[in-house]
């Protein structure tokens, strides 16, 4: 009982601090908060993690809050991927010894962090073109479409084992990401951040709204898996 | 005072132009490693998985059997405006013209070769 008590005590000290600037403190030598993205690739190849200053307009706050108590890595190449690379025998591998673990939070801090990156919005301009139709796909076609025909496999792992590796894995995408979000950055990943290392494939809107869905089907799968 | 209005307007569209161009090996290091790989030879970090693999840049050969401009091609609108994989993704909305022509020379030095020699 005491302990408990001890662990609220210190939870809450926690997210006072946070209201007064917790992700000022801690995260922003390797996260920028505030905008504007890298302008340049020197300034891209020098990120030490993804850009945090539109979270409001990406992340589920759900995801977020549980994410920082317990991250676990998304972009197996972390951030910049050549950073993170060696030639191997063959192919370029992983260099997994030059990944670190994220830092974890208190639930009290991860709650109080989350909400505060809720509020970063700064693009609520282009998250407002995108519709997300209602409908349904196959995961067959999904598969068909996000492999064969558009080649998204190249960069991406949409299974933990099947993919490319200098992406963020999207089997969890829905888990983490807004549908609008994801759209929108399909549509056009310059317009979120004019160095980003996706090509913008000019796809139809019908290709988009099939991706989506299909991002949504294969996360709910690997929610149910758990 | 109009005239002076555009003079500024022009400046600094030439500055920032001048501001944006990067370098072909910072654009090949940024965008190409993830594929054709850290030597250039088809063997990047993504391959694992994929049907069709990259083109290995340090290949004479094959790479002499392309002309500037069907490179250029490639690059900008990617495999298919050729009829090679999609695989190899357009990059028309990442890069200007003028850097994609700069990619083309920086490919010939990889393959230390010209169109049709
Ligand atoms: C030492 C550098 C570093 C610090 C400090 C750091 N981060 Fe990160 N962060 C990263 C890297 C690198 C990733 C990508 C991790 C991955 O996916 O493998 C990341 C990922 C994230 C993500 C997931 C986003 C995504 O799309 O990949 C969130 C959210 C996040 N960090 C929030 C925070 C918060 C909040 C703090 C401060 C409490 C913080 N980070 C401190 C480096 C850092
Ligand atoms: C050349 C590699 C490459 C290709 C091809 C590619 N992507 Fe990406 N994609 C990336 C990278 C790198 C990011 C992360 C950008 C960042 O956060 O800095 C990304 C981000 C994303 C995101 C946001 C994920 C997140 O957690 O932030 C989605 C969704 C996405 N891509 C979907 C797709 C789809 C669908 C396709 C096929 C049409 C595709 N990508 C093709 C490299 C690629
Ligand atoms: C997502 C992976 C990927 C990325 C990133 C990528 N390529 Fe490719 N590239 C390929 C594949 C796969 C092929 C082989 C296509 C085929 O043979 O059908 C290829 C082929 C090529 C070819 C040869 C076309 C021909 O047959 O004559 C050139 C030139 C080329 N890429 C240049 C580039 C440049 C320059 C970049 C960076 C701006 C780049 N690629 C980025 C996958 C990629």
């Amino acid at each position: 009982m005491k302990r408990i008590l001890l662990a609220t005590l210190l939870g809450f000290s926690g997210a006072a601090l946070a209201d007064g600037g917790l992700l000022q403190k801690e995260c922003v030598s390797c996260h920028n908060i505030s905008g504007p993205t890298a302008q340049t690739l020197n300034e891209a190849f020098a990120k030490k993690g993804p850009d945090l200053f539109y979270a409001g307009n990406k992340y589920r706050q759900q995801w977020l809050v549980s994410w920082l108590q317990k991250p676990r890595r998304i972009r197996p190449t972390g951030i910049y991927y050549g950073n993170h690379i060696k030639a191997g025998a063959k192919e370029d591998e992983i260099d997994a010894a030059t990944l670190t673990p994220h830092l974890a939070l208190s639930k009290a801090d991860a709650t109080a962090v989350a909400a505060e990156l809720m509020k970063l919005k700064v693009h609520d301009d282009l998250i407002a073109k995108e519709k997300i139709e209602s409908g349904t796909i196959s995961k067959q076609m999904g598969e068909m479409t996000f492999n064969k025909f558009l080649g998204c496999m190249a960069c991406h792992l949409i299974e933990p084992e099947y993919g490319g590796f200098s992406g963020p894995e999207l089997y969890t995408a829905t888990q983490r990401l807004q549908p609008e979000f994801m759209a929108s950055y399909i549509r056009n990943p310059q317009a979120w951040d004019p160095k980003s290392w996706m090509p913008n494939k000019h796809l139809s809107d019908v290709n988009i709204q099939k991706l989506v869905r299909y991002l949504d089907l294969l996360s709910k799968e690997s929610a149910n898996a758990k | 005072m109009p005239n002076r209005y555009w003079l500024v307007i022009l400046l600094t569209a030439l500055s920032l132009q001048a501001h944006a161009k990067e370098s072909a090996a910072d654009n090949y290091k940024a965008y190409c490693v993830q594929c054709h790989g850290l030597q250039g030879n088809g063997n990047g970090v993504n391959i694992r998985d994929m049907s069709v693999v990259p083109r290995d840049h340090t290949d004479a050969k094959s790479m002499s059997g392309r002309s500037d401009e069907t490179i250029f091609k490639a690059i900008k609108e990617g495999g298919p405006a050729i009829d090679k994989s999609i695989l190899m993704p357009p990059w028309g909305g990442t890069l200007s013209d003028e850097e994609i022509t700069d990619l083309v020379q920086h490919l010939r030095m990889l393959c230390k070769c010209k169109f049709g020699s």
